[in-house]
């Protein structure tokens, strides 16, 4: 049976080629503890990008 | 005493006005000549247009912040440039028409010895048949390009909404209403939005909704696409966003040219001539972007409009132009300073100047229809390259004529950008990308154009965060609170 998450997938259609997220992945995407680091992460990046651009 | 006025009061523009007011002081006057009396946070405009924000969340009263500054408003629209003055006028100056209720249509004359032209872009729904007239838009779709937009276009989607709810399916459709449309981002994230405000109604199994745009490929932004880190690969921007389609279940149409609009109907053609219809019940389409309908006369009152602007009507800065072959393409081909090829006291920050070119590749149809992107100006760079014009006006004017001219090219310069998905704290998610340069440089970065380590996409909660704290973050600077030249642009 088909994954939840692979649902939308038909096969030749155009979106026969990309990647879907799994479950541990969309989980990942709301996990408040581990979003917070990436929250981290990003402003770092984000900051660096905006210092290199000044 | 030297006179500075800015035409626009948007992103770049007010950046400008606010920087060389401070750094001015009360020695010389700056002056803002802009139609709205209200200043608009556009990227929020997106949660006004589902519902999430209210009109005045993301709007202010210039008025009260140019008192503060020191800043002389004036609420009209620029019509006329007359740099070398005139017959009756010795100084440049420029016409302006009232916009201010109980003066509306009233013409003066505002002269300078610096002008910034930060108008921005003409909507130009006029361009698709059905679209809109002129810079109106039609009444067979939404658009979330102004805020009072954005209402309507949450008034239109609220309706649909109930529909749904009394048990009638609704086709949905959005992305960008003509081959050359630029803007893709903000189709992007208002697809993404509407999608969550369907689920949160309950609704989305009763909605068919669909992407159609003038991308040649999913994911290319009008930029060409990227290429970001991660999970170790280097990741195209099509499969980021075919993935993140794919997941919501939602198809896509690309390599567009939307060429008619009509009640509940748009017909397109596409990049291999094929001509196609697809029928909505809501559409929110992004129209094409011109420069504003501004005049250029020359002292003996010829119009020179064709020297200071380019047939697109943005201005002509110190870019290369006239290089049409893809393959030819630099990235120091994008201007630098931003001052008017034509008059050296005039300058063009934001989405008002000229760019040399597209950055997707152009591409035409069997019928010789073009369609392609043109190249963005998103809010990073159009205050960036705002805050810089201000520096160079500001030195030419306290240092004399000869002063160098601060330098930033879209080429050495990144643009973060976050589309958010819902705006709720916990249940939102969005894809919260930077990318470096703006405009890929293949002689530095061969291979992608681009740094792939200042160049990357997330998905998640945490970019939605930071949507939400740059959104609270521009109001306050643009307000000028305490602190706000601390924020960067
Ligand atoms: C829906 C939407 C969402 C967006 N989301 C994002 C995002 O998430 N991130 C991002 O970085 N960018 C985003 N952008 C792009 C961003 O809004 C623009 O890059 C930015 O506003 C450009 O700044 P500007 O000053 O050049 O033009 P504008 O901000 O449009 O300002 C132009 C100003 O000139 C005024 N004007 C027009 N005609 C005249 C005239 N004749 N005389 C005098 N004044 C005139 C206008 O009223 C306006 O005040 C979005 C755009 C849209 C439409």
């Amino acid at each position: 049976m088909a994954l939840k998450e692979e649902r939308n997938i038909r096969a030749y259609t155009q979106n026969f080629g990309t990647m879907t997220p799994g479950a541990f992945q969309k989980k990942l995407r709301t996990c408040v503890i581990f979003q917070f680091i990436r929250f981290i992460v990003i402003n770092i990046k984000m900051l660096i990008v905006v210092g290199k651009s000044h | 005493m030297a006179k500075l006025v800015i035409l626009g009061g948007g992103v770049s523009g007010h950046t400008t006005a606010t920087f060389a007011a401070k750094w001015l002081g009360s020695e010389h006057e700056v002056i803002v000549v802009t139609p709205n009396s209200q200043w608009n946070w556009i990227p929020s405009n997106i949660w006004v247009g589902v519902g999430q924000m209210k009109k005045e969340e993301v709007t202010f009263d210039l008025a009260p912040v140019y008192k503060k500054a020191g800043i002389t408003f004036i609420q009209a629209k620029a019509t006329e440039i007359h740099p070398e003055g005139s017959d009756t006028i010795e100084k440049a100056f420029v016409t302006v028409e009232s916009t201010s209720s109980g003066s509306e249509g009233e013409v003066t004359t505002v002269e300078y010895d610096y002008l910034v032209n930060a108008t921005g872009p003409k909507l130009n729904f006029g361009a698709t048949e059905g679209l809109g007239k002129g810079s109106e838009l039609g009444e067979h779709t939404v658009s979330v390009c102004t805020a009072g937009h954005a209402v309507h276009a949450n008034d239109k989607l609220k309706e649909a909404i109930e529909k749904m709810k009394s048990g009638v399916r609704q086709k949905i459709l959005v992305g960008t209403g003509h081959g050359l449309c630029t803007c893709q981002g903000a189709a992007f994230e208002y697809i993404f939005n509407v999608e969550h405000e369907l689920n949160k109604a309950g609704v989305r199994d009763m909605a068919d909704i669909k992407w159609i745009s003038n991308e040649s490929f999913l994911g290319d932004f009008g930029m060409g696409g990227l290429h970001m880190k991660s999970m170790g690969f280097a990741v195209s921007s099509k499969i980021f966003a075919e993935s993140l389609f794919t997941e919501r279940g939602i198809p896509w149409i690309v390599g567009a040219h939307v060429n008619k609009v009509e009640e509940g109907k748009v017909h397109y053609e596409l990049l291999d001539g094929e001509m196609g219809e697809e029928e909505f019940d809501f559409a929110m389409l992004i129209p094409p972007f011109t420069g504003v309908d501004l005049k250029a006369i020359a002292k003996d009152g010829s119009d020179i409009s064709d020297t200071m602007f380019a047939p697109n009507k943005f201005m002509k800065v110190d870019a290369k132009y006239g290089v049409t072959d893809y393959n030819q393409w630099k990235a120091s081909d994008w201007p630098s300073t931003y001052q008017s090829s034509a008059y050296k006291n005039i300058f063009a920050p934001g989405i008002a100047f000229a760019p040399p070119h597209p950055i997707s590749k152009p591409m035409k149809s069997p019928n010789g229809t073009v369609i392609t992107p043109a190249p963005p100006r998103t809010g990073m760079p159009a205050g960036i390259i705002g805050k810089a014009v201000a520096h160079s006006v500001c030195d030419l004017i306290t240092k004399g004529e000869d002063a160098e001219l601060h330098k930033i090219s879209m080429a050495d310069m990144g643009a973060a950008c976050v589309a958010s998905t819902g705006k709720g704290i916990f249940d939102g998610t969005a894809a919260a990308m930077t990318v470096y340069p703006v405009i890929p440089d293949f002689d530095k970065y061969p291979g992608t154009g681009r740094d792939t380590n200042h160049t990357f996409g997330e998905i998640g909660l945490a970019g939605h965060w930071i949507k939400h704290i740059l959104h609270h973050m521009f109001i306050y600077k643009a307000k000028l609170k305490p602190g706000w030249t601390l924020i960067p642009e």
